[in-house]
């Protein structure tokens, strides 16, 4: 399993990126932390003549809070997120959902910019980032420009990324203090991909909630939002009879690929559990 | 294709290369460097055969070019034994704990949890269990590399090690 030849690049600023991916153009990849793309150029289902690493820009790593939201680098590794008390403190979903990923040599590597670039419908960060009202800074040849979370995925590994852009940044708002939350993931083994996962970001007052947002993860050829899903549970308690009607409306969405984590309608049903589950423990750790 | 030329500090010795960008890290230091402790088991990220220590991480080097390595400072289990050659607290304990049978997933097994008690060196069971997730043992069924590890762990923190009752 030796992957074809390249030409290797390091360029150490953004600038620098953008100007060689659009000049070498669609024989190009970016490279993070690699642990997408280097088993696919091993089985030789990736080819790219040119290899453009990331880990020389300095200013592509790193979190940092800015007025009412928290932006991390690209470059910021899985391990990086859960060593990070910024992270902890605002947003414990995304330390829930780190730990879910794969397995510790993995996060070493692996990056958040990565995971939820590439448009992989397995990975759990895209769902969730849609879940927060996140949004991505992509830089190209022609500027900046941020597009939400929500607006970026079109279908399976295909995004609104344009040749030449590159992703700089995930920025996410800071959730209302005393929110609940749940990333709930069913997979066959540690280190597997969903065969169904659920995000939830709620907030309760007075025993009813409030506010809802519910992602979900390896359930059709992008993340969905299910918007009809959250919709039902506002303004109740949660009760079981409200549990199974979100439950109903996310199912309405989702239509995962059979493969060999389940059949079509196996994998519908353990994501209906998935949102019911999730639901019921972002309640639980709601103020 | 153009060969690049790395350096690297392995287990504290300066070495230098030229590579090809697409030689494998593993490739790199099993054959132009002829350290074969770090071994190549699925060959796609998942058993973990091939763990490193980089710069402070454990890594899968099968997943890695050695270009990307260039000026990393690596521990391969060849490094791990102690200054005076005597077995580490790691190694012992997977000695003294029967910690492997067939031995292929040992190296990793090693070099993962080194840096695991490095971050951590008082472990809870689950944690350790957790910790070594991305490696394979197809032999032991772990029972007896979790008490190696708690073994060197009671041994670095200084105490006596007790087995859990059965």
């Amino acid at each position: 399993m030796i992957p074809g030849a390249f030409n290797y690049h390091c360029p150490s600023t953004v600038a620098d990126a953008v100007a060689l991916l659009s000049s070498l153009g669609d024989e190009a990849r970016p490279l993070g932390g690699g642990h997408s793309l280097i088993p696919m150029m091993k089985l030789r289902l990736a080819t790219p003549e040119h290899l453009i690493d990331l880990h020389c820009i300095a200013s592509l790593k790193g979190i940092r809070q800015e007025a009412d939201r928290l932006v991390i680098g690209a470059m910021t590794t899985q391990h990086e997120l859960l060593a990070s008390p910024e992270v902890s403190a605002a947003f414990p979903i995304l330390k829930e959902t780190a730990l879910l990923i794969a397995d510790p040599q993995v996060r070493y590597r692996g990056t958040l910019g990565g995971n939820v670039v590439n448009g992989d419908p397995g990975n759990d960060m895209p769902a969730l980032m849609m879940t927060l009202g996140a949004s991505y800074r992509l830089e190209g040849p022609d500027g900046a420009r941020d597009v939400a979370a929500s607006d970026f995925y079109q279908g399976a590994y295909f995004t609104a990324l344009e040749p030449g852009e590159l992703l700089t940044a995930i920025t996410i708002p800071f959730a209302a203090s005393g929110h609940g939350y749940a990333y709930e993931k069913l997979k066959r083994k540690v280190g597997d991909y969903a065969t169904a996962a659920a995000a939830v970001m709620l907030t309760m007052a007075n025993g009813k909630v409030e506010s809802c947002s519910i992602g979900l993860t390896n359930l059709s050829d992008t993340p969905l939002l299910a918007e009809a899903a959250a919709d039902a549970v506002i303004g109740t308690g949660l009760d079981d009879d409200t549990l199974k009607k979100a439950s109903e409306r996310a199912q309405e969405i989702m239509s995962p690929a059979a493969d060999a984590r389940g059949p079509v309608e196996y994998r519908k049903h353990v994501g209906g559990i998935m949102v019911m589950r999730a639901l019921k423990r972002a309640a639980a750790r709601a103020a | 294709m153009a060969k690049t030329h790395v350096t690297m500090t392995v287990n504290g010795a300066e070495v230098e290369g030229l590579v090809e960008p697409r030689t494998l890290l593993i490739h790199f230091i099993r054959e132009n460097l002829q350290l074969t402790g770090a071994h190549i088991g699925c060959e796609t990220t998942h058993c973990g055969a091939c763990t490193v220590d980089i710069d402070g991480m454990s890594v899968k080097i099968c997943t890695m070019f050695a270009v990307q390595a260039n000026g990393s400072a690596i521990t391969t289990i060849e490094g791990i034994a102690n200054a005076d050659g005597t077995l580490s607290a790691l190694q012992e304990g997977f000695r003294q704990m029967h910690g492997l049978q067939c031995g292929f997933c040992t190296p990793g097994m090693i070099v993962r949890a080194h840096r695991l008690l490095q971050e951590n060196p008082s472990p809870t069971e689950e944690e350790i269990r957790f910790g070594i997730a991305g490696n394979l043992c197809r032999c032991t069924g772990y029972q007896n590399i979790v008490k190696a590890i708690q073994y060197a762990s009671a041994k670095i923190n200084g105490v006596e090690f007790r087995e859990a009752a059965e």
